[in-house]
C-alpha cells in the first residue's frame, strides 16, 4: 500500500525499536507530528522546552541505554537549535539519529521562511547527514542513518527530510533493525605482540576511554585489570568503566585528575590504552605523558592512532574481541612492588578529602552518593562541579553517567538527565552549577510534565566557578564576567516550574532535603550554598605535567 | 628522512557522486586545520561515482591523519596517496601575457620551447594553453613574467597511476 513520507518515517522509526523521542513541532515538521498523532499509542514523542534540550535528551537516553536516541526539530531555528546537541553527541562518539524537517524542495535556498542550509551546518557536528530528495529513499536513508549511527565509532547523524517528500507517496515494506555493521576484528597477530610487551611489564596500567562504555567492554576490562594486576586509570568518558570500588580502581587522571591515578600514570611501564583518544584535558604536556611507558593504543578508529600520541603498539578493530583475546591468552600477573608505591600514593591523596566546616562540594557529592542505588543516573553540566563529581562520586555500573567531556557544553545536564530518566526509568541526580544551570533551566519545566524522578543538585556559588578559578590561577584575580551578581531565588523558580524547591546551607539541611528529595518521584531542586573560592584541586596547569601540578 | 619536514603531497579520492560530497571534504579541511593547495574534481568512467584530486603540504603525521579522515568519511569510496614516482601528474595553464612591441617572439620561442600552444591573439596580449606537471608551469611562468602576465588560470592537478591498475574498478 502507498504510504505518505511522514507515515513511512514513523514506520521506520518504529521498525528500528524506537520507543521515545525528543523534539519540538514548527511549520515544517507538522505533517509528522500528525503522524505522531496517530500513532500515540506505538511511539511517544517528549515536547521539551527548547530543541538543544531534545538534542541534549536524545543524547542522554543514548549514553544512560546503548540505544540510539532520536530528536526531531523543525527547519531554520529549529535545526540550528539542534546544532550544539549534536557537537556535543559528536565529540563523545554517541550514536543519535536528528530528525529536521526542511522546506519543500523547490523552496530551499530561496531564502523562504524558517530556509537555513541545515545539511551544511550540520556537516562538521555529525558522523554523516542526509537529505533525502526523493520519497522513495526516505526510509533506506532512515535505516542507514540508524546502522551509520551504531556502528563502527558511534555518533550522531542527521536526516534532513523537505516538506514535499513527507507529503509525497510511494510504497513502504517494513524492514528489521537495521543491525550495526561488524566491527572489524583485530590482527591477532599485533594483539600476541600486546600480550608479550603486558608479560614484560612490571608496572601496567589499564587506561580506559568512553570507547571501554561504547563498545561495553566494563566485565572484561574489570577482569583484564585483574588479571594484569594493573591499576585502571581512566579519561572523564571512561568514569564508569569499572566499579569505582574496586581496589584497582584509581580514577581520572589528567588536568583535574586524581593524584594517585595522575603519579601512577607518570611512573608506570606500561599504558593499555582502550578506546581513549589521549586529549589535551586528559594528557596535559604529551611529551611528558606517560614519559616511562611504552603504550598499547586499542580503539575502533584507526585515525585515532597517532593522531595525540604515537603508541607503540596501535591495534585498530573492534575493542572487545581485543580485551577478551588478551585477557583470555594472559596468563595471571603478580606485581606486588607497584601495588605496594601506587596504593602509598593513594593513601596521600586522602588528605584533600578533609573537611573543613563549611557545605563542601564532596560532601554534596558524598551524601548523594549515600543515598543512590548502583543504577541511579548521574547527570552533570560543565565545569567546578563536573570535576568534583569526576574526582568524588562513586560509579558502579557502566553508563550511569551523562557528561559532556569532548564539546564541554555546559546546559548539558538538563536534557542530558531527562532522557537518562526517561530511557531507564532510574533515579536520576543531575548535578549542576549555577552558571550551567542558567543555560538551559527552561527543561525543568519538561522534567515537571513528564513527573520525572529527577534531583536537580546546585552547586550554588555564586560564581563561574571554573572561569573564576582559571582568573585566580591564571588572571591575577581578575574575575571579569565570573561573578555572577544575580538575584535568582532557585527554591521560588523550582517552585514557579512546579517542581520542588529545597536550600540546604549546611549539612544538615543538605541530609534532610536528600531525604525528602529521594523519598519523592518528582522534580527536586536542591539549591547548595557552597564558597566561591573552593577551587578544584589537584590540577595541571594547561600543557603541563606532573611536575607542575598543584595540590592545593 | 625526519617526520616533521613538510612535503607536498597529492591524494586521488574516489567519492560517491551525490550533492553535498564536496561541502563533506572540502569541510574535513578546514575542521582538522589542513591546507589544501589545490583541489580539481570531475565525473569518471562510472557515473556513480566522481575523482578528486587534492594536493595538499605537510608532514608525515598530517599526511598520515588527512587520509585516515578522508576514509572515514562515508562518501568516500577509496582514497590514495599518489607516490611521485609512479603517477602521471597534470596540470593545465592558461596564461594571457603581454605582447606589445618586441616582447611577442621572445614569448612565442617561449611557448615553442615549452610545448605550449597559442590558444588567442590580439594586437596587446596572447594567451598561452599548458599542460605538464606543477614545476613545468611555474618554470614557464617565471620566464615569462618580466614581459608581463596579464592573468593567468591553473587548474590544479589531476593524477592517474602508471601501469594496468586502477584506483577503482569498474561495476
Amino acid at each position: 500500500m502507498e504510504q505518505s513520507g511522514c507515515q513511512i518515517l514513523i514506520e521506520t522509526l518504529i521498525e528500528q525499536g524506537v520507543t521515545t523521542i525528543f523534539g519540538y513541532p514548527g511549520g515544517q515538521v507538522l505533517n509528522i507530528y500528525d503522524e505522531l498523532y496517530k500513532n500515540k499509542h506505538r511511539i511517544s514523542h517528549v515536547l521539551t522546552a527548547h530543541e538543544q534540550g531534545a538534542a541534549h535528551a536524545a543524547d542522554g537516553y543514548s549514553r544512560s541505554s546503548g540505544k540510539v536516541g532520536v530528536c526531531l526539530a523543525t527547519s531554520g531555528p529549529g535545526a540550528t537549535n539542534l546544532i550544539t546537541g549534536l557537537a556535543t553527541a559528536n565529540a563523545d562518539s554517541i550514536p543519535m539519529v536528528a530528525i529536521t524537517g526542511n522546506v519543500p524542495m523547490e523552496l530551499i535556498g530561496s531564502d523562504s521562511f524558517q530556509d537555513v542550509d541545515t545539511f551544511g551546518l550540520s556537516i562538521p557536528v555529525t558522523k554523516h547527514s542526509f537529505r533525502v530528495n526523493t520519497v522513495e529513499t526516505l526510509a533506506e536513508t532512515v535505516r542507514e542513518a540508524f546502522r551509520l549511527a551504531k556502528s563502527g565509532r558511534p555518533g550522531p547523524v542527521l536526516v534532513d527530510i523537505p516538506k514535499n517528500i513527507q507529503i509525497d507517496k510511494t510504497e513502504y515494506s517494513p524492514m528489521g533493525i537495521a543491525e550495526k555493521i561488524p566491527d572489524a576484528k583485530p590482527n591477532t597477530a599485533l594483539l600476541d605482540q600486546a600480550l608479550e610487551m603486558i608479560n614484560n611489564s612490571k608496572r601496567p596500567i589499564v587506561y580506559c576511554g568512553g570507547g571501554v562504555i561504547n563498545g561495553n567492554c566494563a566485565d572484561v576490562t574489570t577482569k583484564l585489570v585483574e588479571k594484569t594486576d594493573a591499576f585502571m586509570v581512566c579519561s572523564m568518558m571512561g568514569l564508569t568503566a569499572m566499579d569505582n570500588s574496586h581496589p584497582k580502581y584509581l580514577g581520572m587522571s589528567g588536568m583535574h585528575g586524581r593524584f594517585a591515578a595522575s603519579k601512577a600514570i607518570s611512573e608506570c611501564d606500561l599504558v593499555i590504552a582502550a578506546g581513549v583518544r589521549f586529549t589535551d584535558r586528559a594528557t596535559g604536556n604529551r611529551q611528558k605523558f606517560a614519559p616511562n611507558a611504552k603504550i598499547i593504543h586499542l580503539d575502533i578508529d584507526s585515525a585515532e592512532h597517532g593522531k595525540n600520541i604515537d603508541a607503540a603498539l596501535k591495534i585498530p578493530g573492534d575493542l572487545h574481541f581485543a580485551l577478551s583475546y588478551i585477557t583470555s591468552k594472559l596468563e595471571p600477573q603478580k606485581h606486588p612492588q607497584w601495588e605496594e608505591l601506587v596504593h602509598s600514593y593513594k593513601n596521600k591523596t586522602k588528605d584533600f578529602y578533609a573537611p573543613d566546616g563549611y557545605l563542601l562540594p564532596w560532601q554534596i557529592i558524598a551524601a548523594v552518593n549515600q543515598r543512590a542505588a548502583p543504577e541511579t543516573n548521574i547527570a552533570t553540566d560543565v565545569g567546578q562541579h563536573q570535576m568534583w563529581v569526576a574526582q568524588y562520586y562513586n560509579f558502579k555500573k557502566p553508563r550511569t553517567l551523562q557528561t559532556s567531556g569532548g564539546l564541554g557544553t555546559m546546559g548539558y545536564g538538563m536534557g542530558a538527565a531527562i532522557g537518562a530518566a526517561m530511557a531507564t526509568g532510574s533515579k536520576t541526580v543531575l548535578f549542576t552549577g549555577d552558571g550551567s544551570f542558567g543555560m538551559n533551566l527552561n527543561e525543568l519545566a519538561t522534567a515537571v510534565s513528564q513527573n520525572l524522578p529527577l534531583i536537580v543538585v546546585i552547586l550554588n556559588n555564586g560564581v563561574l566557578g571554573m572561569i573564576r578559578q582559571w582568573q585566580n590561577l591564571f588572571f591575577q584575580n581578575h574575575f571579569m564576567s565570573s561573578n555572577l551578581e544575580r538575584k535568582t531565588d532557585f527554591v521560588k523558580l523550582a517552585d514557579a516550574f512546579g517542581a520542588t524547591g529545597l536550600r540546604a546551607t549546611n549539612l544538615t539541611e543538605l541530609n534532610e532535603a536528600l531525604d525528602q528529595a529521594f523519598a519523592l518521584a518528582s522534580p527536586v531542586v536542591i539549591d547548595c550554598l557552597i564558597p566561591d573560592e573552593e577551587n578544584v584541586f589537584p590540577m595541571v596547569p594547561p600543557n603541563g605535567s606532573l611536575e607542575n601540578i598543584i595540590l592545593k | 628522512m625526519s617526520n616533521d619536514i613538510n612535503q607536498q603531497f597529492a591524494v586521488s579520492i574516489i567519492v560517491s557522486n551525490q550533492s553535498g560530497t564536496l561541502t563533506r571534504i572540502s569541510s574535513l579541511f578546514s575542521q582538522r586545520n589542513f591546507n589544501i593547495d589545490s583541489f580539481t574534481c570531475g565525473v569518471t568512467n562510472n557515473p556513480e561515482v566522481s575523482r578528486m584530486t587534492i594536493t595538499a603540504t605537510g608532514d608525515v603525521n598530517k599526511k598520515e591523519q588527512l587520509l585516515k579522515q578522508i576514509t572515514k568519511l562515508y562518501d568516500v569510496k577509496k582514497v590514495e596517496l599518489m607516490t611521485c614516482e609512479n603517477t602521471i601528474l597534470r596540470e593545465l595553464l592558461i596564461a594571457k601575457v603581454n605582447a606589445k612591441g618586441e616582447s611577442l617572439q621572445t614569448i612565442l620561442d617561449a611557448a615553442n620551447v615549452f610545448r605550449s600552444k597559442v590558444v588567442d591573439m590580439s594586437p596587446e596580449s596572447v594567451c598561452i594553453e599548458m599542460t605538464g606537471e606543477s614545476s613545468k608551469l611555474n618554470a614557464f611562468l617565471t620566464y615569462i613574467a618580466p614581459y608581463g602576465i596579464l592573468e593567468y588560470c591553473r587548474t590544479g592537478l589531476i593524477a592517474v597511476e602508471r601501469g594496468s591498475k586502477c584506483l577503482y574498478g569498474v561495476k
